[in-house]
């Protein structure tokens, strides 16, 4: 059964046709076409399927896509300006947080969404704020050191 | 997955006319649901979802005292809110142990205790602060105390037609402290091999006026740990309490059986470890820790 859905991805309005099974990821890739989140195992534990909605992190696989009727989503494609990458995003780069990068995205979503709401997290923080991401190549030390960077890079420019 | 109609009511009386339609399910946070219906673990030809019910998401203080949590209310929304980070902290951190923060912000403590997973985080936390499920259903409303709400593994008290709206605290008297321990093999995003509540209220003379003890993981339902508190009630708090209390409550009052992640002498070992634990926490809280010693 299909039918008509209206939501913000991304700042943008969108008006699309969903079937009531869909997931919100599967508004965001299969309807929108923005591929960035990936499905990792669709049942809430890996976390690289997260988004941001009305700002919190969310699991886009857990949540159906009648559900986000009316309210704001921002997937990995909203988080950069057009040729500047986020300073989560960079200092990830320079600390080779990221390896095969299939959960980097959810990473970087889920990191934003901590320091969005908390400028200074400690270690213990920023490890909670990830520990529904599953990364399997890195050990995760070089996402945390990157996490620190961004949000200590974030507070500078602030002041 | 098979189709659905999905509905969104914005009171509990249309939610309730709603499940009465065909093979409906409520749907609060849907981080259990959701990978159900696509496992085909469950099936529903309706969804009704219960989140554009105001009455159902809101955190309230009762006219008599306690608090009201809306059933459907985010585990974020709990653990943030003021008046439960302030008197119902041991819910606050249960709230906390729900799967990731990705869960946290769409789970909500009315799922977590009609899903009635016998390791359910959130429930010991609520038993030992007396609360009590507050249904709605086509018949009227009625409410019954928590710990008789289970049925056993993953079936409750409430009716196909019914919903449940809120949990309802107790007031906190002052000289209370409650505490939830649970023993994961992982620190995040793990199921309980065994948890466990305790809450310790003292009288004037600083003897237990009231004692509640809560197990999770040890028995096909939540269980409250009744002989353990039978024990505790009306005495002093010390070592040979807390040693006798611990050992009530691992071999009176758990059920534990072994599976994949415990053995049931393990689980029983924990009990007794994570009482002992949560009572010397309670009396930190206290200040009356010295007399553990």
């Amino acid at each position: 059964m299909k039918t008509l859905l209206a939501c913000t991805i991304n700042a943008e309005a969108h008006t699309v046709l969903v079937d009531v099974r869909d997931t919100l990821l599967d508004l965001v890739r299969e309807r929108i076409g923005l591929t960035g989140s990936k499905e990792g195992c669709g049942n809430g534990n890996c976390g690289t399927c997260t988004v941001l909605l009305d700002g919190a992190a969310v699991n886009a696989c857990l949540v159906l896509a009648l559900e986000v009727a009316g309210r704001e989503v921002v997937t990995i494609e909203g988080v950069a300006r057009v040729g500047e990458l986020h300073p989560i995003q960079s200092a990830l780069v320079e600390s080779g947080g990221t390896q095969c990068g299939f959960c980097t995205p959810g990473i970087v979503l889920a990191a934003k969404a901590l320091l969005d709401t908390n400028a200074d997290p400690s270690e213990q923080d920023i490890r909670q704020a990830i520990a529904g991401n599953l990364c399997r190549c890195t050990g995760y030390g070089k996402i945390v050191d990157a996490i620190a960077t961004a949000a200590a890079r974030l507070r500078e420019t602030e002041t | 997955m098979r189709t659905f109609i999905y509905v969104a009511p914005p009171s509990i009386e249309d939610a309730i006319g709603e499940l009465r339609r065909g093979e409906a399910r409520p749907l609060a946070g849907g981080t259990d649901l959701l990978p159900q219906l696509r496992e085909g673990r469950r099936n529903a030809d309706r969804i009704v979802d219960l989140k554009r019910i105001a009455e159902l998401s809101a955190i309230r203080p009762l006219p008599q005292g306690g608090l009201a949590i809306g059933a459907a209310a985010s585990a974020t929304s709990v653990a943030r809110h003021d008046l439960v980070a302030a008197r119902y902290p041991a819910i606050a951190a249960s709230a906390r142990l729900l799967g990731s923060v990705q869960v946290q912000n769409r789970a909500s403590l009315g799922g977590n205790v009609c899903n009635a997973a016998p390791s359910a985080d959130v429930v010991p936390a609520l038993i030992c602060h007396e609360a009590s499920a507050q249904i709605a259903g086509a018949a009227g409303r009625r409410n019954t105390p928590l710990d008789e709400f289970f049925a056993g593994p993953g079936r409750t008290v409430l009716e196909a037609d019914e919903v449940l709206t809120a949990l309802w605290l107790a007031a906190v008297p002052p000289r209370s402290a409650t505490t939830y321990l649970r023993f994961t093999p992982r620190r995040e995003m793990d199921i309980a091999i065994v948890g466990v509540a305790v809450r310790i209220d003292l009288a004037e003379d600083r003897s237990i006026a009231l004692a509640r003890v809560a197990l999770a993981s040890v028995g096909p339902t939540p269980v409250r740990a009744v002989s353990t508190e039978r024990l505790l009630r009306g005495n002093r708090l010390d070592r040979d309490l807390s040693v006798a209390a611990a050992t009530a409550a691992a071999n009176a009052d758990a059920r534990p059986i072994s599976d994949t992640r415990a053995s049931a002498d393990y689980r029983r070992a924990l009990v007794e470890v994570l009482v002992r634990r949560g009572l010397a926490a309670c009396a930190r809280t206290l200040d009356i820790a010295s007399e553990l010693r």
